[in-house]
């Protein structure tokens, strides 16, 4: 009984990152890698699974260690923790993947300060214990990868015509280029967190009329 | 019986939003006939796209919001032509649609609808045209009197083309539809003026700032002053009432900085013109000048103040 319990709280743990509190679209968190890298689908894959093994890592790490950092230096320690498992990440992908390396450029060491890491090892992590964390961890990177790579997605087959350099339009269409500009960047973010917010009102709503 | 209360003031005026917008679309007439005539066919064309799928965006976002539809006060229409305007005559018809329904929802509805905008339509739906499809923004064609003649592509004066005086006077250059012809849009300003629609400070400021710095620039300040988009922007955009400071001394800087920036941009900037994103950038401080500035209080009156 205790145990199904248990397997039913991390779901809800995990689920919770995709959904309820998904980091870009309900929390509204790293939105920086998210307007700079998400110019085409792969980036926004690319980005979305590096940040994912980073906070993996980094929350089942600062779990465990969560009794012996005293609290007063908690930040400067989580920052280091985050920062080791960045630096793996880089060498990893300069290493094996070079192309996506060169075009999400500065913004892999700027994954050091994505809030949303730093968010779960402070609100998730430094409070719950190791297999929890951890869940919470891979939920809220997959809720993050899935909301880049649908930006960037959208951006890349507006802005572009292709998806995962597909060419989805026809040979007559002509790319609207703001789209995969900065300012494209915030244009489609906003829109596309409007329409989620108006779709989850209108559950809420209808939730309450029942 | 039933009493209303409203709060002050109570004085009424036959004006309204529709008439105004009825004013505005006049005075447009000079120039969009200028347009026809210089352009041919397609300038008719893209003004009519323009305004058709301006006035059917705003009619089914309204529908849809369960907002008021208030189509009827014609500022929809006012927007769509006043796009059309400002764009080549060879834009072709979806990127034209695109335009209005941009200015439409994007910058009027979502921001809360006439009067909430920050940015005027009409000119951020052109900037964002420009950005995305410069090639096609930028296919200026040469002019033509007779209707239905192939014209050729050719560049705009400030783009390296020539022209003397007269011709940009009368708009025989090749520019965007409604722009070329100055004396249509003096005409317009005219009408304007005697309706009350606007008052003289922003488009005088912003000729005159531009014509004193692109003198002291070294520029040829009458060719500045006569060619491209400005004078047109500086009479139907530059005048929005919703981006456009209240009182007039925040309307005089701001009409100064449209003036100065659209200067420095042709000058200095990597484009050939800049009175689009001069007023854009004026838009944005709109509130900023409206508060840094003290305030006229209605039925206050001034010489109390000085003492």
């Amino acid at each position: 009984m205790q145990e199904g319990n248990r397997i039913s709280n991390l779901k809800k743990v995990f689920t919770n990152g995709i959904l309820n509190e998904n980091p870009t679209f309900r929390l509204v968190l790293g939105t920086c890698p998210t307007l700079a890298v998400t110019t085409s689908a792969i980036n926004g894959l690319g980005m979305g699974l590096a940040a994912t093994f980073v906070l993996l890592c980094s929350n089942i790490v600062i779990s465990m260690l969560r009794k012996f950092i005293p609290d007063k230096v908690r930040i400067p320690a989580f920052i280091v923790i985050i920062a080791t498992f960045v630096t793996v990440v880089q060498l990893l992908l300069q290493a094996y993947i070079p192309s996506l390396y060169d075009s999400l450029g500065l913004f892999i060491p700027l994954i050091v300060v994505n809030c949303i890491i730093l968010a779960r090892a402070e609100a998730f992590a430094s409070k719950n214990p190791v297999v929890a964390s951890g869940v919470d961890g891979l939920g809220m990177g997959l809720g993050f990868t899935l909301a880049l790579t649908l930006i960037g997605a959208i951006r890349e087959l507006i802005g572009s015509g292709t998806i995962f350099n597909m060419q989805v339009m026809g040979a007559g269409y002509e790319p609207m280029l703001i789209i995969v500009m900065a300012s494209g960047g915030f244009l489609s973010y906003g829109l596309l967190l409007g329409i989620i917010n108006a779709l989850t009102n209108r559950k809420q709503q209808q939730k309450e009329a029942e | 019986m039933s009493l209303i209360t409203s709060t002050a003031p109570h004085i009424r005026s036959r004006l309204n939003t529709q008439k105004i917008m009825l004013n505005v679309i006049i005075s447009l007439l000079p120039c969009a006939l200028a347009g026809i005539f210089y352009f041919g066919y397609r300038a008719a064309i893209v003004m009519a796209v323009a305004m058709v799928s301006a006035v059917a965006a705003e009619f089914i976002w309204q529908k849809l919001a369960k907002k008021p539809v208030k189509v009827n006060d014609c500022s929809a229409a006012v927007t769509g032509l006043l796009l059309a305007l400002c764009i080549t005559p060879t834009a072709p018809w979806w990127m034209v649609m695109i335009g209005s329904v941009f200015a439409i929802i994007i910058v009027k509805q979502l921001f809360g609808g006439i009067g909430d905008n920050f940015l005027n339509p009409a000119l951020a739906a052109r900037a964002v045209l420009l950005a995305s499809w410069p090639a096609r923004m930028t296919a200026h064609i040469a002019v033509t009197t007779f209707p239905g003649v192939d014209v050729v592509a050719s560049a705009t004066p400030l783009a390296g083309g020539e022209a003397s005086m007269l011709q940009l006077l009368f708009g025989q250059v090749p520019g965007a539809i409604g722009e070329t012809c100055k004396i249509a849009i003096l005409i317009g300003f005219v009408y304007l003026l005697i309706t009350k629609t606007i008052t003289f400070e922003v488009p005088v400021v912003t000729m005159l700032s531009a014509f004193v710095l692109s003198w002291a620039l070294g520029m040829n300040p009458v060719t500045t002053v006569l060619s491209g988009g400005l004078l047109f922007g500086a009479v139907y955009m530059a005048t929005d009432y919703t981006t456009s400071p209240m009182n007039r001394w925040p309307r005089v800087i701001y009409a100064a900085g449209i003036g100065c920036m659209t200067v420095l941009i042709r000058k200095f900037g990597a484009y050939p013109e800049g009175v689009t994103y001069a007023i854009l950038l004026m838009n944005i401080l709109t509130p900023l000048l409206d508060r840094m500035l003290p305030n006229r209080v209605y039925g206050h009156s001034r010489k109390k103040e000085a003492k």
